[in-house]
Formats: C-alpha cells, sequence, structure tokens
C-alpha cells in the first residue's frame, strides 16, 4: 500500500543533491567492480533505480557508473535480479547520449533481451531499432539448437516491426514467416519434460505425457495456446509467442505492408490461385510461397482455436482466454480475408457458427463486436445479409450491457471506427442512437469525447429533433437505467450501482403501469419518430436528481449538445431549422432537475438559438407568433435570462423587412409591445432572496431592442424615448439601486441615454441600428467619403456630447 | 510542477508538415483518404502496432475526500520508445525524457479522475480503498475497471488506448496501441495486477513497491515481454510463476 513512508522515500529520491548522488555512485561502482553481487549490490541498485526514475529531470550519472552498469548486464555470471535492475537503471535514463551498449550475440538471450529493451528505449535516434531487428534475425538465420532461445527474441521482433516498420529486407520477412509457419503448426504433441529430475522419481514420471485440450481431453489436432500440460517444450513456447504477434505480422508482411513493396505481383496472384486449390490439402500448401503458406497456416490455426473455444474449459482463466482468442481468431481471418478473398468463402460459414453460438452467451458478447466487424468489411463481397448481425448487436447488446464499462468503450469505439464501413447500413445505426445513448448515460466519463467524435455521423435531419429531445433528456435516461437494474434480479456479474442511494418512491414508480409508457419510451431501443413529454418523469425522478452519476452525465451534456448544433446545420433546411429553434424555447423550460443542469444548457441554447437565426435571420418572422409567447411567459425569465436575452437580441436584430420581406409594421408594434411589458416586469419586479436578480443584459438587450423596433416604425419613438428617460431616472432613484450592482445600474444608465440620444434623429437612428447588409463590404468602411465613418463620427460625437451633460 | 500542457520541445506548429498530413509509414495505400473517417482508420488498420506501450503503476487518492496529496506514479515501463523527433538544439535528449515522464503523469492523472468518476457514480465509501485484511483474496474482477481513448498527438503522437485497474489505494494501467486486442489486455492486466499483489505482497501494511522494481521488472520481462501481449493459458501462467518463484523466492 501507498503510505506516508512511501511518500517520503519519494520526497528523498526526488531531492537527493548532485554531491549525495556521486558517492553513491561511486560506493555502487566499488560494488560493481568488485563482481559483488550479493544482497548490497541488490539494495544499492534498487536505490538507484529509485533516485533516476522518480523524477523527470535528468540525474547525471558517472561514466564509469553507466559502463558498469553495462558490463554488469553482459556479465553471464550475473542474477538475474541484479540484471534486470542494471537494464531497468538504463532503461530509465534514456534516451542518453552516454550509452555504448550494443548487442552481442555470443550473449544468452535472457540478457540480449534486456539490452534490447535499453536500446529500444532510445527513441531510434542513431538506427538502434534496425540494429536490434537485424540483431534478433541473425539468431533466427541460425537454426541451432543451443543457440541462443528464441522464445526470449521474439517479442522483440514483434516490437521493432511496429517501431520501424521499414526495417526488414524481404529474404529476412521470408525467413521469419517460414519459423512462424514452423512454430504455428508443428510444435510437439508432447509435453515438455522436467528440467531436472531426481533420483527417487520413477522412469515412468519421465515419460512426457501428451498435450490436452483445455477440457482435460487428449488433443487430437496440432498445438495451439488453447492446448495445455504441465510442462511445455521450447517450440510450445514458440507456438504462444508466433501467435501472440500472428496479426501485427501478417498486416507488416501484408501486400500494402511497409517497406515490402511486392515487386511481382504476378506472382502475388498465383499464390492466391494456388492457395484455393491447396485449401483442403495442406501437402499442396506446402509448395506455398512462404508468406501464402504463413497466411495459410493462419487460417487452420484461427479455426482450430475456434474449435478449442468450444470446449468447455476446466479453469477459469482458460475459460476467460478462450473468449480472447475467438476475439483474437476472428481479427486474424478478417485480415487474411483482406489480404487474399479467397479466403473469404472457406472462412464465412464457421464464422455463422460462430455468431449462432456466441449471441446466445452473454459471456461471449466482446466476440460479437469483431464479428460485426468482418460482416461489416466483408459481407458485401460475399453476399451475405448481414443484417441480423447488426440488428442483434444494435437492439439487444446495449440493451442487456450498458453498464459494463469495458463493452461500452468497445461498443462505441467499434462504432466509430468503422463509420466508413457501414455503408448501406448506417441507417440501422443511426435509427439506434437511444440504445447508444445508454452507452454514454450510463458510463459518459470516458465515453463523451468518443461520443463528440460519433455523434455528427449520428445526426440525421429525420431524426433531429427526436435526438435532440434524447440528448436533454441524458441525466433522466441515467436516473432510469439505475432504476432499471435496481429492479432486475440480482445477478451473478453485480453491475456498479449507488447503493447508498434510496429511492423507493422512484423505484416504485418505476414499477407503476400507470407510467410504464413513458418509461418504455425513455428505455426505447431504437427511434420511434414520435415524441413524449417526460414532464411528469422530471418529477417523480426528483430524488434520483442529485446522484453523482446523473450528476457526471449532466455535465456533458453542453458538450454534446454543442456537437449535436454544428452537425446538424450542415443536413438541416429551412423547415427543420424553424422546428429545432422552438423545440429549444420548448424546452427550456421543462429540464430534468440535476443541480446546475438548466443553467448550462441554457446557455447552450441560446448561443445555438443565435446560431439558427445566423443560419436563418427569416425564422424571426417565421415564428413571430411562437416568439412573442414565449416572450409573454416571463414567469421563467429569472432562470432563463441567457435565453430571453438571445431572444430579445434575434428580434431586434432580425425583425426587420432587410432580413424578410414579409415583416410587418403591425408585428413590429406586437413586439414592442410585449417587450415593453416584459421591459416594465422585470424593472418593477420587487427583489427577494427567493429570486436572482434580474442581470443588466436583460435589460439593455430590451432597451436596444425597443430602441431599434421604434428606429423602423417611427411612430413608437415618442413611446420608447418615454420609456428610456424613465429608465434613465429609475436606475438613477435610491428605491431601485438594491436591484442591481452599482457598474449594473452604471452600464443601465449609459446605454439609455445613449439610446435616446440616437432617437433624436430619426434617420440616423435607422441608419447605425439597422445597417444595410452592404456594411459588411470593405469598402464601406475604408474609404472616408462613404456614409459609415462619417455616420460614425457623427453618432459618437453626439453621443459623447450627451455623456459629458450627464449628472455624476 | 510541470504542467503537461506545454509540450517541452516541441510546439505542434513546428512539426514538418509530413509529419502532420501524411502516414508516418510513406507506404502508398495510407494515402488515399475517401472520407474523413478513413484517413485515420487506413493509419490505424494497416499498421495497428498491436502491442502494449507502456505499463504504470500509481496511486489512486479517496474519492470524496480532500486529499493533498498528489497523484503519484509509482513505477513505469516503457515498451519501446516512440521515435524521437529530429531536435537539432542541444539538451534532446533530456527533453526528450521529460517529455515521456509528463505522458506517463498524464496518463496516470487521467486514470486517477476516470476511476473517481467511477467510485463516485457507484457510490462506494471511500473506505473501500483500504483492504480490509492483508489475506484477504482481492476480488480482482469486481475491482472498478475502464478503459478511454488518447487522441493522437496528446498526450502521445500516435493515438492510444488506456486500460485501467483500481485496487484498493494502487492504480495499474495499460497504454496500448490504438487497435489492440482489448478482451486480452483486459485479462493481462488482471493477471498483472494479481501477480504483483502475489509476489509484492503491496496490500501487507508497510510494504513498499518502489525499492522492489526488480521483482516488478521480472513480471513483466515474462508476462508482457517488450509489450507483447500473449495468449497464455493456465498452465503456462503457472509456468512462468514457477520461474518467477525460482528467480525471487518469496
Amino acid at each position: 500500500m501507498f503510505s506516508a513512508g512511501a511518500e517520503s522515500l519519494l520526497h528523498q529520491a526526488r531531492e537527493i543533491q548532485d554531491e549525495e548522488l556521486k558517492k553513491f555512485c561511486s560506493r555502487i561502482s566499488k560494488l560493481l567492480q568488485a563482481e559483488d553481487l550479493g544482497p548490497d549490490t541488490l539494495d544499492s541498485l534498487q536505490r538507484l533505480f529509485l533516485i533516476i526514475s522518480a523524477t523527470k529531470y535528468n540525474r547525471r550519472l558517472e561514466k564509469t557508473c553507466v559502463d558498469l552498469l553495462q558490463a554488469t548486464l553482459g556479465m553471464a555470471a550475473c542474477p538475474e535480479q541484479l540484471q534486470v535492475l542494471c537494464a531497468a537503471i538504463l532503461r530509465e535514463m534514456s534516451p542518453s547520449d552516454s550509452l555504448s551498449l550494443v548487442w552481442d550475440h555470443t550473449q544468452n538471450s535472457r540478457q540480449l533481451s534486456l539490452v534490447a529493451s535499453v536500446l529500444l528505449a532510445q527513441g531510434d535516434r542513431n538506427e538502434e531499432v534496425s540494429a536490434v531487428g537485424q540483431g534478433v534475425l541473425r539468431a533466427l538465420e541460425s537454426r541451432q539448437p543451443e543457440g541462443p532461445s528464441l522464445r526470449y527474441l521474439l517479442p522483440i521482433m514483434a516490437k521493432v516491426v511496429v517501431l520501424s516498420p521499414g526495417t526488414l529486407q524481404e529474404d529476412q520477412a521470408t525467413l521469419l514467416s517460414k519459423r512462424l509457419v514452423d512454430w504455428l503448426r508443428y510444435a510437439s504433441l508432447q509435453q515438455g519434460l522436467p528440467h531436472s529430475s531426481s533420483f527417487f522419481s520413477t522412469p515412468r514420471a519421465r515419460q512426457p505425457g501428451p498435450i490436452t485440450e483445455v477440457d482435460g481431453a487428449v488433443a487430437t489436432d496440432f498445438f495451439t495456446v488453447l492446448s495445455t500440460g504441465h510442462r511445455f517444450t521450447e517450440d510450445q513456447w514458440l507456438n504462444v509467442q508466433a501467435f501472440s504477434m500472428l496479426r501485427a505480422w501478417l498486416l507488416h508482411s501484408g501486400p500494402e505492408g511497409l517497406g515490402i513493396l511486392d515487386t511481382d505481383d504476378r506472382s502475388e496472384q498465383e499464390g492466391s490461385t494456388l492457395s484455393v486449390i491447396s485449401a483442403t490439402s495442406s501437402s499442396a500448401g506446402r509448395l506455398l510461397p512462404p508468406r501464402e503458406r504463413l497466411r495459410e497456416v493462419a487460417f487452420e490455426y484461427c479455426q482450430r482455436l475456434i474449435e478449442q473455444s468450444n470446449r468447455r474449459a476446466l479453469r477459469k482463466g482458460d475459460s476467460d482466454l478462450q473468449k480472447a482468442c475467438l476475439v483474437e481468431a476472428v481479427l486474424v481471418l478478417d485480415v487474411l480475408c483482406r489480404q487474399d478473398p479467397s479466403f473469404l468463402y472457406r472462412s464465412l460459414s464457421c464464422l455463422k457458427t460462430l455468431h449462432g453460438r456466441v449471441r446466445g452467451d452473454p459471456a461471449s458478447v466482446r466476440v460479437l463486436l469483431p464479428l460485426a466487424r468482418f460482416f461489416l468489411s466483408h459481407g458485401e463481397a460475399a453476399a451475405v445479409d448481414s443484417e441480423a448481425v447488426y440488428q442483434h448487436l444494435f437492439t439487444r447488446i446495449p440493451l442487456e450491457q450498458f453498464h459494463s464499462p469495458m463493452l461500452a468503450f468497445e461498443f462505441v469505439q467499434f462504432c466509430r471506427d468503422n463509420l466508413h464501413l457501414f455503408g448501406g447500413h448506417l441507417g440501422t445505426l443511426r435509427l439506434s442512437f437511444p440504445n447508444l445513448f445508454k452507452f454514454l448515460a450510463w458510463n459518459s466519463p470516458p465515453l463523451t469525447s468518443e461520443f463528440v467524435a460519433l455523434l455528427p455521423a449520428l445526426v440525421d435531419a429525420g431524426t433531429a429533433l427526436e435526438m435532440l429531445h434524447a440528448l436533454l433528456d441524458l441525466p433522466c435516461l441515467t436516473a432510469v437505467l439505475d432504476l432499471q437494474l435496481r429492479s432486475l434480479p440480482a445477478s451473478s456479474e453485480r453491475p456498479l450501482w449507488d447503493t447508498s442511494l434510496r429511492a423507493p418512491s422512484c423505484l416504485e414508480a418505476f414499477r407503476d403501469p400507470k407510467f410504464q409508457g413513458l418509461f418504455q419510451y425513455l428505455l426505447r431501443p431504437k427511434a420511434s419518430g414520435a415524441t413524449e413529454r417526460l414532464v411528469p418523469l422530471y418529477q417523480l425522478l426528483q430524488p434520483m436528481a442529485g446522484c453523482a452519476r446523473v450528476a457526471q452525465c449532466a455535465e456533458a451534456v453542453p458538450t454534446l449538445l454543442q456537437t449535436f448544433f454544428s452537425a446538424v446545420t450542415q443536413v438541416a433546411d429551412g423547415a427543420l431549422i424553424n422546428q429545432l429553434a422552438l423545440l429549444l424555447l420548448g424546452r427550456s423550460d421543462s429540464l430534468y432537475p440535476a443541480p446546475g443542469y438548466a443553467a448550462r444548457v441554457h446557455s447552450v441554447l441560446s448561443s445555438q438559438f443565435l446560431a439558427l437565426c445566423t443560419l436563418k435571420p427569416s425564422l424571426v418572422v417565421e415564428l413571430a407568433r411562437d416568439l412573442l409567447e414565449f416572450l409573454g411567459s416571463v414567469n421563467g425569465l429569472r432562470s432563463r435570462a441567457s435565453l430571453v436575452t438571445s431572444v430579445v437580441w434575434a428580434v431586434g436584430e432580425y425583425l426587420s423587412v432587410a432580413y424578410d420581406r414579409r415583416c410587418t409594421v403591425e408585428q413590429i408594434n406586437k413586439f414592442f409591445e410585449a417587450l415593453e411589458a416584459l421591459l416594465f416586469e422585470v424593472t418593477q419586479c420587487r427583489p427577494s432572496a427567493a429570486l436572482p436578480r434580474c442581470p443588466p443584459k436583460v435589460v439593455t438587450a430590451l432597451m436596444t431592442t425597443l430602441t431599434k423596433l421604434a428606429s423602423r416604425s417611427q411612430d413608437l419613438i415618442p413611446r420608447a424615448s418615454l420609456l428610456l428617460s424613465k429608465m434613465r431616472t429609475l436606475t438613477q432613484s435610491p428605491a431601485t439601486s438594491s436591484m442591481h450592482s452599482k457598474e449594473g445600474a452604471e452600464a443601465i444608465c449609459t446605454r439609455a441615454t445613449e439610446l435616446l440620444t440616437l432617437l433624436k434623429m430619426p434617420s440616423v437612428a435607422q441608419f447605425v441600428l439597422t445597417p444595410s447588409t452592404e456594411v459588411c463590404s470593405p469598402r464601406y468602411h475604408r474609404d472616408v467619403n462613404t456614409a459609415l465613418p462619417l455616420a460614425l463620427r457623427t453618432v459618437s460625437r453626439l453621443v459623447e456630447r450627451e455623456a459629458g451633460l450627464l449628472p455624476g | 510542477m510541470l504542467l503537461f500542457s506545454v509540450q517541452p520541445h516541441q510546439p505542434l506548429d513546428t512539426l514538418p508538415d509530413t509529419a502532420r498530413s501524411a502516414p508516418s509509414c510513406g507506404c502508398l495505400s495510407c494515402w488515399g483518404s475517401l472520407s474523413p473517417y478513413q484517413g485515420l482508420w487506413l493509419r490505424c488498420s494497416t499498421h495497428p502496432g498491436a502491442m502494449v506501450h507502456a505499463f504504470l503503476i500509481h496511486t489512486l487518492r479517496a474519492p470524496n475526500t480532500e486529499d493533498t496529496g498528489l497523484c503519484r506514479v509509482l513505477y513505469s515501463c516503457v515498451f519501446g520508445a516512440e521515435k524521437s523527433p529530429d531536435d537539432p538544439r542541444p539538451h534532446g535528449a533530456e527533453r526528450d525524457r521529460l517529455l515521456r515522464k509528463e505522458q506517463i503523469l498524464a496518463v496516470a492523472r487521467q486514470v486517477e479522475s476516470m476511476c473517481r468518476l467511477q467510485q463516485q457514480a457507484s457510490g462506494r465509501p471511500p473506505m473501500d480503498l483500504q483492504p480490509q485484511s492483508s489475506d484477504e483474496q482481492v476480488p480482482l474482477h469486481e475491482a472498478p475497471r475502464g478503459a478511454f481513448r488518447l487522441a493522437a498527438e496528446n498526450p502521445f503522437q500516435e493515438p492510444r488506448t488506456v486500460v485501467w485497474l483500481g485496487v484498493f489505494s494502487l492504480g495499474f494501467a495499460l497504454v496500448l496501441d490504438a487497435h489492440e486486442n482489448l478482451l486480452l489486455a483486459e485479462g493481462t492486466l488482471r493477471l498483472l495486477a494479481r501477480l504483483l499483489l502475489d509476489h509484492l505482497r503491496l496490500l501487507a501494511p508497510g510494504t513498499n513497491l518502489l525499492l522492489r522494481a526488480d521483482r516488478i521488472e521480472g513480471i513483466l520481462t515474462r508476462f508482457l515481454p517488450h509489450g507483447q501481449l500473449l495468449f497464455l493459458n493456465d498452465q503456462f501462467v503457472q509456468g512462468l510463476e514457477k520461474e518467477l518463484s525460482a528467480a525471487w523466492p518469496r
């Protein structure tokens, strides 16, 4: 456990001074020079490792010390404890310019592996990666049985290929492929011998037994990672490592692999044809060129794994491994089929059977994702109708497994990474958004960024409104999912939910037939095309609004809303934009009451409302009736101040014939009256402890919009002027000073004065407050003789003069 | 403490153009980009590098408490460093090392906050961070766990996936190449955590893993050699464990 003692040890290690370290190093040097490989050295090296690894800044070690560490690493008699520490210290120092370690093939393979770990940590500044790769290859080439044990070297090869893909020459790649074939297909079927047989052991006990399957039966076919025994031979170890690196190697050595470009396409083609012919005959298979031969063997290996996974494992660990092997087998088959389509027909029937087998088994659910990917990639080429595969995947799995954090991540990653493969099935994916949102609602912290990437692909004009509702109801969905889990019979795998939270009334409501419809709507697996008002649920589920999972989800929603709007505006037509604007206003006062949720959502909604208006200014005229209604429902203003401000500003900006010829004087007058009433209401309202103060921004926005409207319908100017001067006096009267802060009152007063001044010259007012679209052209600003600079100067002079006359 | 947000030696805009827009491998098949989604996939699917990039052990602070300590990386191992940038300025190696350390710390912090959020969401009391008794078999199957993605350039050059496991006050994490077999990685991480807890007796009071790096290295070189996830069945695991116990008697 990490304790205070450990914390202080870390501090000591970090704070050690150069002088002290120097002394410590010279002590270590002495020990190493004397080839003292005892506990003192071990202890000192452990401390040195801590000193170096505990800080991110470089520690300078004496050259002799570094040299001795390297020498000790190469010493044949050195115990493993010390060797791993020497390597770890050198690795922790890297990248380092003082390293002189080289690949020396006379060392044993365990040492070579440690040397490689240091060299590969250098960041390939001096081509270390390729040097290590060549070293391993030389070991591969020398087929002497007494040569370095390849078991420790093969993983290095895998890493080299990943780090520096162009390292291998064509013939070297061929060699590796050949060796992999041997290990994968021809590992011995007898168990390994015990290392040392004691004097008393009977000769019978020394007889190695046959390899068995995971269920205990004697193996009937070649050795794989799912074959077991008590001891393993070297080639069986290599079999495990060969399979572990197989997929990466197939990809790197494949036709599109790196560095090795196929020089002769014809031979490649012939190879594939040959592999079709030799499909069932493995003796003919041996005649294939190495790369094709490897694919053939990989195919057989995967088929055997799939067959072996059907056996009932005696041990839990093996049962887990079976699942991981199935995933890998399907991934390898996918690679094979991409590289050589002739594998497709041979893989399909077996994978279809596999799908039938695992779809009913909740423990194998993770295998469904690579299977689905396989059918996505190859379904069309193989003319298989794989719709059933996706239907099952998108309908059942999220519904039943949303609470598994690993599956949730993998599922969403699967959708995100394979978007380009969905093609004709994109519709299925898009319609499944309510189900996908369950993963998000339950696991929002790791999945928010995934959904930011995925959401644009899910947005579709047909389901946009339903999706916006669903996003706004996401925290409510979290609460309902929680209830769903609680109401399920206890399962063996206990999902993580908050057991401290007790909400019996919520559970009762969840079971109440009266609300079944609403709960089922929220839990629907697919987009239904309909929307339900969930307000009754918000009240019922209020006790759960404060729980941590709901709060986490509520925090994610604003980001997702932003993503949603930026995607939907790409596909929305005018009618949809109107509907979105209406939905946004309508939902602003019906949200699940998670703490702080409404305020965060309002701030996104208000900026998005303005964005919609910018995109389609005529929506203000088209939706005039609804906007008036919204402005009339003032009781919600205090909590929706940001949204009201945006709407008020949009009215002032876009309710004009300049944007829509259908705009009438009557409309302008109506809005003027509504806003006038609103201004009156917000300024007359007595401040109280229960209600937050009305932000001055709302007041200034209202005054400005009223002035704008007056400048467009000049009969209103006297009313507007009267209103503004009233506002000016009001803010200066001590009675209302408690309503706004000093700065707020000042801002309102200044704005009122400016607007009053403008209204004194109606033509200037109209020009300034409703500028023609030409103001956007650069000429309008640059040329001193055009009207704008002139007008601006006039206006500012007027305003300044008036402001100068202001009292105090 | 230096925050990770500033990469010490490589601001993004100084990267050569090819490093950002072109696939790093230079093979022709990676150049065709057919759709916004396809570019990334092609790059990753062609060269998935199915390996582990790093393994780390770090502290987890108790959720719901105002713990003043910092998230500490107790041990980390990077398997084969990402290629160092061509940096002609002096002390390039030092900056490179600093960057690697910051990357690991960034992962640790993120795991810590993911774990804390998950613990909070599932209403686990903070005392769950302390084992009831050191002899208790730790139910690793029930331990908080999860996965998340790290986008390219943040903090690693390549996109990565992090798989993590929280055991009392310790976090264990694997940083994976983007398209690794997650089920295998999860199993391997559980295995590593189990081995570390058993062989280092991490749950016993007063045990300190800081001065026992050799054992951790011994476990990693066998069960995760050079970051290669291995398909080890139960008997292979037992064989390796015997080998380990012979080299490091408990």
